[in-house]
């Protein structure tokens, strides 16, 4: 890179700026400014044009173009002629190809950075347009669970026994894993504490009874959210983008009857038993940690725990699994059908579906603990 | 109508478009769009990119609702309908989705024996032996249990079609029927396109910007243009080329190329 591209400017004896390019131009060694042309302009005065000597151009890439652009507005500014003989052909050319379109009028759009005010006030007047929407889709599926109820909802069961294996069976190995941790941590938790008292043994009334009530529909919920919930998203977004739904809604079958309610119908049945089999194995993740450092027997154990469980208390986080099941299907499912038509549309709209259900089943964990409360369960 | 030979002089107005005016929300795409397609029609929705051509054809198969105006199949105002009667209207209309939209967890033949087991009354074993037919109209005879993602893009807008069919529609809408397809599939594709107009005496309305295509199947147009905002032709093709008064039109279909006077 010795030969880099330089420019010198020469003023001919009739008044012309001649600009003179000599070197490599590369774009890697940068684009000289026209604000040294600009700089000559001024100083040699009302210039009678611009021309160009190009001999001593080696090699030109778009560095060339993008300075001789500039210089070309430049010259139009300040109506000066430019008399580009002196470029290389292909220079000339590929100049009266960028010039060839006029910038057609309202295309070049502001760029401006919205204010804090102006984001949150567009942010608010959005929510209250998805709260809408919300609520037009949680009665859209009132009427469809109608249909259902009438035996008269379109949807085939070879769909839904799949959706059935996808978000039952094949959920049980993650499922497994987490509550038998969530187990062992609670334990961990209550050991250290009760330990002190030396009241070990209540360790399995505590892992017993926050599994039951609480922990296992939540987990469960929670699993099944990013597992289940963000799959649904993405099958509705990526349908919607193929057009599936459309394809649905012209041939007259309603996607909710028909991509929604098998959807809803198969978490509404498996988010139960996971939730059993989430208690379950939670309770082997406590007695895990009762008998290995509590020296608590296995039967001492398991007797705590069924003296301290009652049937309320199963079926009490039973029914909040099927609750939350509801809610991680219309989650997904909603926001699989409101996603945008491109591949970054389907991601986003997994993301949401991820959110939405994980932040409803929180508010129903919440609203559920004051309702339980209230009723003595 | 099946048989109705395709006439221009006398036709019988099968779809007609009354001061249609497609926007989202404040953004107008096209207004005042005034046309009627005949019975028996290949009619031609044309425009550069993004003139808004596949979204007048989903306006017109009810998936936008218009801003403003009605479109009419016969005499029954289809945009003013109510669910039952639109859904009636529906049933006798086939679609050909710009990527096939063909249902990608059933296998051929169940997509196109979906909509026979919903609207009629065969059992499966019929069902069966109609979606072969179709599928051997578009000849993919062989290929009922194959899934969509295991076989072509070519062949899946070919499936598409006999999905479209399924129902022997008395209008057919094609979006972008030759995008993404090869030369030869897409000449191919035009054929099958006249041979069922003629066969099922359907009425076609085609999306496209090819001009191959335009000038071998259409004999009727539309031809939106995205700076008036509004439709700036329509009629027969061929006619355009030569007689448009609009030079635009016949720049589009010269490939913008001049005009020899």
């Amino acid at each position: 890179m010795s030969d880099q591209g330089r420019l010198s400017f020469i003023q001919a004896q009739d008044g012309t700026l001649v600009i003179r390019l000599v070197g490599a131009w590369s774009l890697r060694a940068g684009i000289p400014s026209a604000a040294d042309v600009q700089g000559q302009v001024a100083s040699t005065g009302i210039s009678r044009g611009v021309a160009f000597d190009a001999r001593e151009l080696t090699s030109w890439d778009s560095s060339v173009l993008t300075f001789l652009v500039e210089v070309s507005e430049l010259c139009l500014q300040r109506g000066i002629p430019m008399n580009r003989e002196g470029l290389p052909v292909g220079v000339q050319k590929l100049l009266a190809l960028a010039e060839a379109v006029p910038e057609r009028k309202g295309a070049r759009r502001e760029v401006t950075e919205a204010s804090f005010l102006e984001r949150v006030g567009t942010d608010t007047l959005g929510l209250a347009g998805s709260a809408k929407e919300m609520l037009a889709f949680l009665g859209d599926m009132t009427v469809t669970f109608s249909v259902l109820l009438r035996m008269k909802a379109h949807y085939r069961a070879s769909d839904l026994f799949l959706l059935i294996q996808q978000c039952g069976a094949q959920a049980l190995p993650i499922v497994t894993l987490i509550s038998f941790l969530v187990g062992v941590i609670l334990a961990f938790v209550g050991a250290v504490q009760l330990k002190q008292f030396g009241a070990q043994i209540y360790v399995a009334d505590l892992v017993g009874i926050a599994m039951m009530r609480e922990m296992g529909a939540m987990m469960t919920g929670i699993i099944m959210a990013g597992r289940t919930g963000a799959a649904f998203a993405a099958q509705l977004g990526t349908m919607k983008v193929t057009q599936e739904v459309d394809a649905l809604t012209t041939a007259g079958f309603s996607p909710l009857e028909f991509l929604v309610l098998p959807r809803v119908m198969a978490l509404i049945l498996m988010m139960p038993l996971l939730c059993l089999y989430a208690d379950f194995v939670g309770v082997i993740g406590g007695a895990v940690i009762g008998v290995g450092m509590l020296d608590l027997s296995w039967t001492t154990y398991f007797h705590e725990t069924a003296n301290a469980i009652s049937l309320t208390d199963i079926s009490g986080g039973v029914f909040k699994a099927s609750v939350y099941g509801v809610l991680i299907a219309l989650s997904g499912c909603l926001r699989g059908l409101q996603c945008g038509n491109s591949s970054s549309a389907v991601g986003d709209a997994a993301t949401s579906a991820v959110v939405t259900g994980i932040v409803a089943i929180v508010m129903a964990c919440g609203i559920f603990a004051v309702v339980f409360y209230i009723l003595g369960i | 109508m099946v048989g109705q030979a395709p006439t221009s002089n006398g036709a019988k107005p099968h779809i007609t478009v009354r001061d249609l005016t497609m926007a989202f929300g404040s953004f107008v795409l096209m207004r005042d769009l005034n046309f009627t397609v005949n019975r028996g029609d290949v009619f031609i929705i044309m425009g550069g990119s993004g003139s808004g051509k596949s979204t007048l054809l989903r306006h017109m198969i009810g998936l936008i609702e218009p801003a403003r105006g009605s479109i009419f199949y016969g005499d029954e105002n289809f945009t003013k309908a109510e669910p039952e009667q639109r859904q009636e209207l529906l049933r006798r209309m086939g679609i050909l989705f710009q990527t096939g939209g063909l249902w990608s967890s059933m296998t051929l033949a169940e997509n196109i024996g979906m909509l026979l087991e919903e609207y009629t009354d065969l059992n499966p074993a019929e069902i069966r032996e109609v979606a072969s037919l179709k599928l051997a109209l578009v000849g993919l005879k062989g290929f009922e249990d194959y899934y969509p993602s295991q076989i072509s893009g070519g062949m899946q807008k070919r499936a598409g079609l006999a999905r479209a069919m399924a129902l022997d529609p008395e209008v057919l809408f094609f979006d972008e029927p030759s995008a993404g397809l090869d030369p030869i599939s897409s000449r191919l594709l035009d054929e099958l396109i006249l041979e069922l107009r003629d066969s099922l005496g359907a009425t076609v309305v085609v999306v496209t910007h090819e001009l191959a295509s335009i000038f071998t199947i259409g004999n009727n147009s539309v031809f939106l243009d995205p700076d008036a905002k509004t439709m700036t032709a329509s009629g027969d093709p061929k006619e355009l080329l030569a007689h448009c008064p609009d030079p635009k039109v016949r720049a589009f279909l010269r490939r913008g190329e001049k005009e020899n006077v």
